[in-house]
């Protein structure tokens, strides 16, 4: 293999062309370049780091290293799938659904993929296992934060259909369905787009990597389809997950719509 | 006419600052709550239908509401709301068997083809009558009737009335806000004063 690697030389000539934009966007007076210069500024500090703190845990080759890692990972997806709603459960216990919804897709899944492996290499190996919790994470994140959105920002538009089925003498299950299907549709659609997309719009990312680094196209298809399709079941169980919970949490035994358990717009 | 025994009872119903409200309907009977905006009148039905957390519990001859799954209660005790929801794509499929609404919708000055329709090209009013025809397709043993005729023209009022008037001759109970006193007093035998709540939640 005769794959590209990208030295301090490579680096600094990319650097130059965003030194360009920002200075394109200061003739132009374009208002950007603050944004492009501190947001590239923070993705190679933010990278390198990332870099030198793996580099470290891979050769350590510690296990309780790597648990502590993904453990962390996990917190900083459930954070950010927390924080990102607009409208909120009340409490702590809107944290621990974003938990709850990106952690079950994410350790079902990576755990199927790893056991796949696990004939070929040392799955329980951080270098193996980390990548692959995290890839897997962002997908589940990404999809469980868009269905919570759906169904918190929804469930308040929706109120009267609802309660107009609650009257009728249905559950709330029944009643939830519309907007329970409407926020699980919502959740996977990045996934089923980037499947649709996939070689025809856009190279993805592993399979680029991957022949850029020297792999056979066909190889680097085939990890690319694997990886799809772990993607597409840990977004969806995280989808399904989350919005299930939200459904639960935003109504209660009696069949009655809980909105007083919603806070913020 | 004589004194049924109480096809819906509610004690102590209390929900924040609204209560507690005791009250009791017969079978064939008409109680109008009336009182203020912010009296708790649309509250105190959403009480009795269990569609909010109350203190209190509610009884359908004899039988409490807290005894049975709440969608059993709801299908006897029936909340009309005076703001409608609606869910299907056509307002035919909120019932049960659209085919045999035509009769009844006919009286209330309802053209056929609005089953087709999608419900938000209905107007306020044909929303406000199909909502209460979708309300009594199954005939419910109570009627919790909230503002039921807010949005209609005195002729619809009329029909609609007159519905409700043989739905109690059948033998069901109602429950009825408006703020229209005529219609208490052509429609209730008994009317229950909410007062506004002196003092407001914190």
């Amino acid at each position: 293999m005769n794959g590209l690697a990208f030295g301090p030389f490579e680096l600094a000539l990319a650097a130059g062309l965003v030194l360009v934009n920002a200075t394109l966007s200061l003739i132009a007076d374009l208002g950007i370049h603050r944004s492009i210069l501190i947001a590239s500024a923070r993705m190679v500090a933010q990278l390198l780091l990332v870099g030198f703190v793996l580099g470290y845990i891979f050769t350590s080759a510690d296990h309780w290293l790597s648990l502590l890692v993904i453990a962390a990972m996990l917190c900083a997806a459930t954070f950010e799938v927390g924080s990102r709603q607009r409208s909120r459960l009340a409490g702590p216990w809107h944290y621990g659904l974003s938990g709850i919804a990106v952690s079950s897709g994410t350790v079902l899944v990576a755990g199927f993929a790893l056991l796949t492996v696990a004939d070929s290499a040392d799955w329980t190996a951080p270098r193996i296992v980390i990548p692959i919790v995290g890839i897997i994470l962002g997908s589940a994140m990404s999809a469980s934060s868009v269905a919570l959105n759906t169904m918190f920002g929804g469930v308040s538009a929706e109120r009267a259909a609802i309660e107009a089925q609650l009257s009728l003498g249905r559950s709330r299950a029944q009643a939830m369905k519309p907007l329970m299907q409407r926020a699980i549709y919502a959740g996977t659609l990045p996934v089923l787009n980037q499947m649709a997309g996939a070689g025809v719009i856009t190279l993805p990312g592993i399979m680029s990597g991957q022949i850029l680094a020297g792999a056979n196209p066909l190889t680097a298809a085939q990890s690319q389809i694997f990886l799809m399709l772990l993607l597409c079941a840990a977004s969806t169980a995280s989808v399904v997950a989350a919005v299930w919970l939200a459904a639960r949490s935003l109504s209660d035994e009696r069949d009655r719509l809980r909105l007083d358990r919603l806070q913020g717009r | 006419m004589q004194t049924q025994p109480p096809t819906l009872t509610a004690k102590g119903l209390k929900f924040q600052s609204i209560g507690p409200v005791d009250l009791a309907v017969a079978a064939g009977g008409c109680l109008a709550l009336v009182g203020p905006s912010g009296a708790g009148k649309s509250l105190t039905l959403k009480m009795i239908a269990d569609l909010v957390p109350h203190d209190g519990d509610c009884f359908i001859d004899g039988t409490a509401a807290s005894s049975m799954p709440a969608p059993r209660w709801r299908s006897q005790v029936r909340y009309v709301s005076s703001e409608p929801g609606w869910w299907a794509p056509s307002v035919a499929g909120h019932f049960a068997d659209p085919k045999t609404q035509a009769d009844a919708m006919k009286r209330l000055f309802l053209d056929a083809s609005l089953l087709s329709a999608a419900p938000d090209r209905l107007s306020t009013g044909e929303r406000q009558r199909m909502a209460f025809l979708r309300a009594i397709e199954d005939r419910p043993k109570v009627l919790l009737l909230d503002e039921p005729t807010s949005a209609l023209d005195p002729a619809s009022v009329t029909a609609v009335e007159e519905i409700v008037r043989e739905l109690m001759a059948a033998g069901a109970a109602i429950v009825l806000t408006s703020h229209d006193p005529e219609q208490v007093e052509r429609l209730a035998d008994e009317v229950l004063t909410l007062k506004k709540a002196t003092e407001m939640a914190p």
